[in-house]
């Protein structure tokens, strides 16, 4: 019964409620009759993604290793600043307001500049859009879980003679982790963001931003619902993955 | 040799206004094996005590000396315990007992290390729970996990800055009995910073009163209860003359007679 009310709960109601969703949308667009180049109903949708088969899998592929390629960059340049703010409170304080602006500034108006000044450099520059969309809540969330570890944990091992490293291994990086995480699942969503952005307003023939633009051009309403449709996959895909691997680092920090 | 000496030890915190004393010509002296607690008003300084015991600050005046040498810096024959019983929730409890071999005794095999931690945890009734998570366990609890820890590398001298201090009263009394029982297994000299009074009577050898900030010592007193106790002696009239002392040396030095 259990098991059964379980299955209900988690495979039928949502289910039912994406099915409900679809049937609604046909109805609109059937209710209304709107042709293809005003609205794509659902059933557009199945025949659109056949036709371009071969342009998903490949402009996918793309936007998919240059969103997870940003995110890297992010992990790696926002954890190193996040180390850095958190234990020195100089740097904290003088890379702050910088950091704050940086971030203040909306991204779309970065993307030509990046676009101009790497022109031609078509990967590297969608890579570098997704990884400074990215990289600030991954700064922020590991400064903030450095530098608010309770003395006691940095006294344990300091009274024992324990260097800095040490006690940056063995407590602040493991006690981070779940801070870490939760950055990340938003790192993510934005590091998705910047690559669609850069593939948007500077198309440059690859990725799904790409596939989308030559929709709109085209007024193949089918297609850009497609792509949309695909989008929404794919971020979904990325999300969870950063679920799992939070699962296996920092499952201790969940309780039932 | 693990006596604890202190020689007119004071220390100041440098503030943008200024120095700021907070310890004022401390002398104590806790000998080998013996067991001293310190009471004093709140914010009064007890805690920079233990933090210059252990060698993680140093002190702006005076000498302190563990068996006779002179302290430098941290030293692995010290253990401590605090009011926050903090854990390594990512790890499991006999892990979080073994992090000070990892430190002091790297290489010591990982069984042997276990061990250890697995001795102690059944000193505190905590057999049964070594592999369970911190979070799955009590406050009281996790204080006997953290007194385990403070003792897994057979520290010389144990510094307690009042552990017992956040936990119910009956909990509190549970663990001080615990502490009898773990001082008679393992050699060692300990200084308990406390504000209960019933605490330090009931654990320590000699109590000392420190005054209000900055704080001098003001009086000590011995206990002598025996190595033997029992809860019921904190209710004999000697012991409650002792504690009417003792209550009556704090309000001097919070100024209140």
């Amino acid at each position: 019964m259990e098991m059964r009310n379980n299955l209900v709960r988690k495979v039928i109601v949502p289910l039912t409620a994406i099915i409900i969703f679809l049937a609604a949308w046909e109805w609109i667009v059937w209710i209304n009759d709107w042709p293809n180049y005003k609205m794509a109903s659902p059933s557009d949708l199945g025949p659109a993604f056949w036709k371009y088969r071969v342009l998903f899998l490949e402009y996918g592929w793309d936007t998919f290793w240059r969103t997870v390629a940003g995110l890297g960059l992010s992990v790696l340049v926002g954890t190193m600043l996040g180390m850095i703010m958190g234990f020195s409170r100089v740097i904290r304080e003088g890379l702050y307001p910088l950091l704050v602006g940086f971030n203040a500034i909306p991204k779309a108006t970065v993307v030509p500049v990046i676009a101009l000044i790497l022109v031609g450099l078509d990967d590297l520059n969608t890579v570098l859009i997704a990884f400074l969309i990215s990289f600030f809540p991954i700064a922020v969330s590991v400064s903030i879980g450095l530098s608010t570890l309770e003395p006691e944990y940095r006294d344990i091992l300091r009274s024992l003679g324990a260097t800095r490293l040490t006690i940056f291994w063995k407590i602040a990086l493991p006690k981070t982790l779940p801070e870490f995480f939760g950055a990340l699942k938003v790192a993510v969503t934005l590091a998705f963001i910047g690559t669609n952005l850069m593939e948007i307003v500077e198309p440059h023939g690859k990725g799904l931003g790409h596939l989308f633009d030559s929709g709109k051009i085209n007024a193949d309403y089918p297609l850009m619902f497609s792509v949309l449709i695909a989008l929404a996959f794919l971020g979904i895909v990325l999300f969870y993955i950063v679920v799992a691997l939070e699962k296996i680092f920092a499952g201790w920090a969940e309780r039932d | 040799m693990s006596e604890i000496e202190l020689h007119g030890v004071s220390h100041e915190f440098s503030t943008p206004d200024g120095p700021f004393p907070v310890l004022d010509n401390i002398n104590l002296k806790v000998p080998e094996g013996a067991f001293t607690s310190v009471v004093g008003p709140s914010g009064c300084g007890k805690s920079t005590l233990t933090r210059l015991i252990s060698g993680l600050i140093k002190p702006t005046r005076g000498s302190i000396k563990l068996g006779g040498t002179e302290i430098v810096g941290p030293k692995p024959t010290v253990g401590m315990a605090f009011q926050n019983p903090v854990m390594l929730e990512w790890r499991s409890v006999v892990k979080n007992v073994t992090l000070p071999l990892e430190i002091v005794a790297p290489k010591m095999p990982a069984k042997e290390k276990e061990d250890r931690a697995r001795e102690l945890l059944k000193l505190v009734s905590l057999e049964g729970y070594e592999d369970n998570r911190p979070s799955e366990l009590s406050g009281g609890m996790r204080q006997r996990v953290s007194l385990c820890r403070s003792l897994v590398h057979r520290p010389e001298v144990l510094i307690l800055d009042e552990p017992f201090g956040a936990l119910d009263a009956f909990t509190r009394e549970e663990l001080w009995q615990i502490m009898h029982s773990l001082r008679a297994e393992e050699k060692i000299t300990c200084l308990l910073i406390t504000h209960d009074l019933r605490e330090s009577v009931f654990l320590s050898d000699e109590v000392v009163v420190l005054s209000d900030r900055p704080a001098r010592s003001q009086y000590r007193t011995d206990v002598d209860l025996g190595p033997k106790r029992s809860l019921d002696d904190l209710y004999t009239p000697k012991t409650t003359e002792l504690l009417a002392v003792l209550r009556h040396q704090i309000e001097i030095a919070q100024g209140r007679k």
